[in-house]
């Protein structure tokens, strides 16, 4: 009887210590999301703050640093609200769709509360940035003419409507995730889904007054240059902190982020270069955006063999797509987020299936899961992007009919020739 | 008296200052001007956008001299100013009626 009652605490012991080791913290984990976390922020704090602030004309710098500015502010509410708890949580009978509502205003989370092998707060902070830089992504799309107080309403609509269930399809156990579908750290989530918006919302705003006949060129490329560098140092949060632990995987995807953007920035110069005849600042940096978004999905499932050909291709085919969307089709897309972001990103998306195979000598990734080939898993990446691109443009654009009818989309032709600096915020960028 | 105008290419400025002092002229004003002359403007290419630039930066040199220091000052002008390029620019003479340095009062060559 002792030895049977032994044996029943001996085997409870082993229980507890089983169900403590999924759920216990390790300080080297959360020491690594708690710098990943500050780093992503940094990317949109001031890093796209600046390189979009830069590419802007003078009349507009403030208005587009204001943008960022206030969406982090608005996001980090909603976040906070509710925004985490739709993510993150089960939503129950509408699972595959989107989260339940049982962590609105964190209900429950303190301290003690874990989440992987980190505190929970740590947890819906790092997924709270990703939050925070989608929607500011998408103010290079509508730059230069939207009015704030529609740029307000639209961001926090559109982080309902389409971020949170996009994110939860893909990272919070939704539809999309249960088809297995690989996007390490946002192609579809944030840079699809923010490249389709920003095109959108283009399109319905229309032309910037002048565009494309009159000149708008940056009015500060080292602003834009210096947030660039930001967003290359930032993105190693964004990549590597999506591992979510201290790790080989970590290390991994920081690696080949940083060879996709080196290889991207090489191929735009190299493209311009040949095609215009010089090597020009504001393509290089641009070619390392579209690198850094095309790496995104892959950073966690591919090797630097695959990195230097998703780089290399992100550089040739985002700067042709450019040219087209700008230049041939005169879509006004202000600061090129769709061919860039959404392109890059879309491309990202179907790379990944190809180089996550362990089938490809040199150009091997860390292999795609039990059972899977490389064209079946393109099929569920064409599903995932296709989704997310039709899901996110026509609720970009229900979205913006109602902000326009109610609020009013644009600033006056007046107002938006003075400059949205000194017609929004009374204020002016230079006092020189 | 003569006032002398002189646009050049800014990065000669410096040059030309030094080459100014050296032959006596003791002030002078320099403001930041754009235009063009025979070197015309230039293009520029943002994302594959060309934009045509017409006016081009120069520096503007305005300096009173005495009606004996013009030949040396022109020559002293020209050059340090001189790149051989198209667009090193130009050099105006005007006559001068009067200058009055107001702290004291003197006039003419006195006040220069």
């Amino acid at each position: 009887m002792q030895l049977l009652n032994r044996a029943a605490i001996a085997l409870l012991l082993c229980l507890l210590a089983g169900s403590a080791a999924g759920d216990s913290l390790d300080s080297g984990d959360t020491a690594w999301m708690l710098t990943a976390t500050a780093l992503v922020l940094f990317m949109t704090l001031p890093g796209l703050a600046l390189f979009y602030g830069g590419l802007v004309r003078s009349r507009n710098v403030l208005s587009v640093l204001m943008q960022c500015f206030a969406i982090a502010c608005m996001v980090s509410v909603l976040w906070v609200l509710a925004g985490y708890s739709l993510f993150a949580t089960n939503g129950g009978g509408l699972q595959s769709l989107i989260g339940g509502t049982s962590k609105f205003l964190l209900a429950g989370i303190g301290t003690d509360s874990v989440e992987g092998t980190m505190p929970e707060t740590v947890f819906l902070m790092f997924q709270m940035t990703f939050a925070i830089i989608t929607p500011a992504l998408i103010v290079g799309g509508f730059a230069e003419r939207m009015r704030f107080s529609a740029m307000l309403w639209f961001s926090a609509l559109w982080l309902f409507v389409v971020y949170l269930p996009v994110a939860h399809w893909v990272w919070g156990g939704g539809w999309l995730a249960e088809r297995g579908f690989m996007d390490f750290a946002g192609g579809a989530v944030v840079h699809i889904n923010a490249g389709v918006a920003a095109v959108v919302a283009a399109l319905v705003m229309g032309k910037r007054e002048g565009f494309p006949t009159t000149p708008m060129p940056p009015h500060s490329l080292p602003l834009t240059v210096t947030g660039a560098c930001m967003l290359w140092v930032g993105w190693f949060g964004f990549n590597a902190g999506s591992a979510l632990a201290a790790d080989g995987a970590a290390g991994m995807a920081m690696l080949v982020t940083h060879v996709g953007a080196a290889a991207g920035s090489l191929a735009w110069m190299t493209q311009e270069w040949i095609k215009f005849g010089k090597p020009s600042v504001l393509g290089i940096v641009t070619g390392m955006v579209a690198g850094l978004g095309t790496i995104t999905p892959a950073s966690g499932f591919v090797g630097p063999g695959g990195a230097l050909v998703i780089g290399l291709s992100a550089g040739v085919v985002c700067f042709w797509a450019t040219q087209i969307i700008k230049r041939k089709l005169h879509i006004d897309d202000s600061l090129d987020v769709f061919p860039v972001h959404g392109v890059g990103g879309f491309l990202g998306i179907l790379l990944t299936a190809v180089f996550a195979s362990d089938g490809l000598g040199a150009f091997s990734g860390l292999g795609l899961a039990e059972g899977s080939t490389i064209a079946g898993q393109i099929g569920i990446q064409l599903l995932g992007a296709l989704a997310t691109l039709a899901w996110c443009a026509v609720a970009t654009f229900v979205i913006l009919k109602i902000v326009g009818a109610t609020v009013g989309l644009r600033v006056d032709r007046d107002e938006e020739t003075e400059g949205l600096d000194i017609a929004q915020h009374d204020e002016r960028g230079y006092n020189l | 008296m003569k006032l002398i105008t002189a646009i050049i290419k800014p990065f000669r400025l410096d040059d030309v200052r030094n080459a100014l002092a050296e032959v006596g002229v003791n002030g002078m004003t320099v403001t930041e001007v754009k235009g063009f002359g025979r070197q015309r403007g230039h293009t520029e290419l943002y994302r594959g956008a060309e934009y045509v630039v017409d006016f081009l930066p120069k520096a503007k040199i305005e300096a009173a001299v005495a009606d004996d220091l013009v030949e040396r000052v022109i020559e002293a002008i020209a050059d340090s100013a001189r790149t051989g390029k198209v667009g090193d620019g130009k050099i105006f003479v005007t006559s001068l009626e009067q200058a009055v340095r107001i702290r004291t009062g003197e006039t003419d060559d006195s006040a220069l």
